[in-house]
């Protein structure tokens, strides 16, 4: 296994991406990164670093490692096959005579 | 800005008390402190306004970018509170045309002397652990004062504290959690925790001392005499030391003396840097 990025190693703090939600009802969203000793630390530091304006109601920290991403480079097989599928969409079906709700 | 660019986060200004609206208050006569209220918002106003100047010194300085600016935003909530308290104090030390002193009047153009702070704001920063230290006694006294404060009976004196303890109270977490990771870091960070707050333990007595000022303002429900407060700063420090596995220092007074001008060596090199600009060019601006 790798060694976690949220670790100090060294001199250096690890990484830590950061979650704000910005009021109640809504969902969390990616704001940024920072660096941070530990969990703890991070959250006190996203506080400071991201919600210096009134921005958020709650904040998650997530070691960067932590999140799997998909490879920027397979976007064509990734994402480019649901184009033309148009009866993914409901607005591809013509309502049936008589259904009065749908 | 598109929809899709709009930050993940919105922005509000908020509503709480601001300085403009405190000097809006003074020119219009809604707000008049008595002299006593006036010369112990001056107090308060010096030790935050010391205080942010010793704590703007680490800009670009500190050991991480994040504590960077963890320690521009607390110097700032001092700033902030500094302006309120000697906007407020300004209203009761008129100029000779009647007019209000300013908070930049009260901050640029007075001397040391005149300085009602006390010693401990105006140690220096030293290493880190030595400010956190100083953050460490600092925010646990300010919390304990200005949440009695938020019961005075001075509207105004009520209102700042209001907005101010729960920034310091933020300030205390964020000292103790500092001093839990330096004393349980390795034996140098640990080694420098101890020393820090030996250095700045023997200004804590300042602190709790009460006066004819304070003791007249307790009389009168508008403050708090400082001696009442120990008890519970005692506890809750102590509450961390322990979980740190730190000693209360034990080291001797100092003499003290701020709250009649009396200061150590540094607050005279603080006031000249602090000062140099506005005395430079009366009324620049920019």
């Amino acid at each position: 296994m790798s060694e976690s990025t949220a670790e100090p190693t060294g001199n250096t703090w690890g990484l830590w991406e950061v979650f704000v939600r910005s009021s109640r009802g809504l969902s969390h969203v990616h704001a940024g990164s920072l660096h941070a000793p530990d969990a703890a630390m991070a959250l006190r530091n996203a506080r400071d670093l991201y919600t210096r304006r009134n921005e958020g109601v709650s904040i998650w920290v997530v070691p960067a490692d932590a999140i799997a991403a998909s490879d920027p480079d397979s976007k064509g097989s990734f994402f480019e096959s649901p184009q033309g599928k148009d009866y993914r969409h409901a607005t591809y079906y013509t309502k049936s005579e008589g259904v009065k709700h749908l | 800005m598109s929809e899709a660019n709009a930050s993940a986060t919105r922005i509000t200004p908020g509503n709480a008390l601001r300085p403009e609206d405190i000097a809006l208050e003074v020119r219009t006569g809604l707000a008049k402190p008595t002299e006593d209220v006036a010369e112990y918002a001056l107090r308060l106003g010096d030790d935050a306004l010391i205080l942010a100047q010793r704590l703007g010194h680490w800009i670009s300085r500190a050991p991480e970018l994040e504590e960077d600016i963890a320690l521009g935003n607390i110097a700032l909530d001092q700033l902030g509170h500094a302006r309120s308290f000697l906007t407020y104090a300004g209203a009761g030390v008129p100029n000779q045309d009647g007019t209000a002193k300013t908070e930049d009047d009260l901050a640029y153009f007075r001397r040391e002397h005149e300085f009602r702070s006390v010693q401990l704001f105006e140690q220096p920063n030293g290493d880190f652990a030595a400010t956190i230290a100083r953050q460490f006694v600092v925010s646990y006294y300010q919390y304990e004062l200005y949440r009695r404060l938020t019961e005075s009976t001075d509207a105004t004196l009520a209102a700042i504290a209001a907005k101010a303890v729960k920034e310091v109270d933020y300030h205390r977490d964020h000292s103790a959690q500092w001093v839990l990771r330096l004393a349980g870091g390795t034996d140098e960070s640990r080694k420098r925790m101890i020393h820090g707050l030996r250095t700045m333990w023997p200004y804590v007595a300042e602190l709790f001392r009460d006066d004819e000022l304070t003791e007249r303002l307790a009389q009168a429900g508008a403050a708090v005499a400082p001696s009442t407060l120990k008890e519970d700063f005692d506890r809750l420090t102590a509450e961390v030391l322990n979980e740190a596995e730190l000693e209360v220092p034990d080291v001797p007074a100092a003499p003290g003396g701020g709250r009649e001008g009396k200061h150590s060596e540094y607050l005279g090199y603080i006031l000249a840097e602090m000062q140099v600009l506005a005395r430079e060019h009366p009324g620049a601006s920019w």
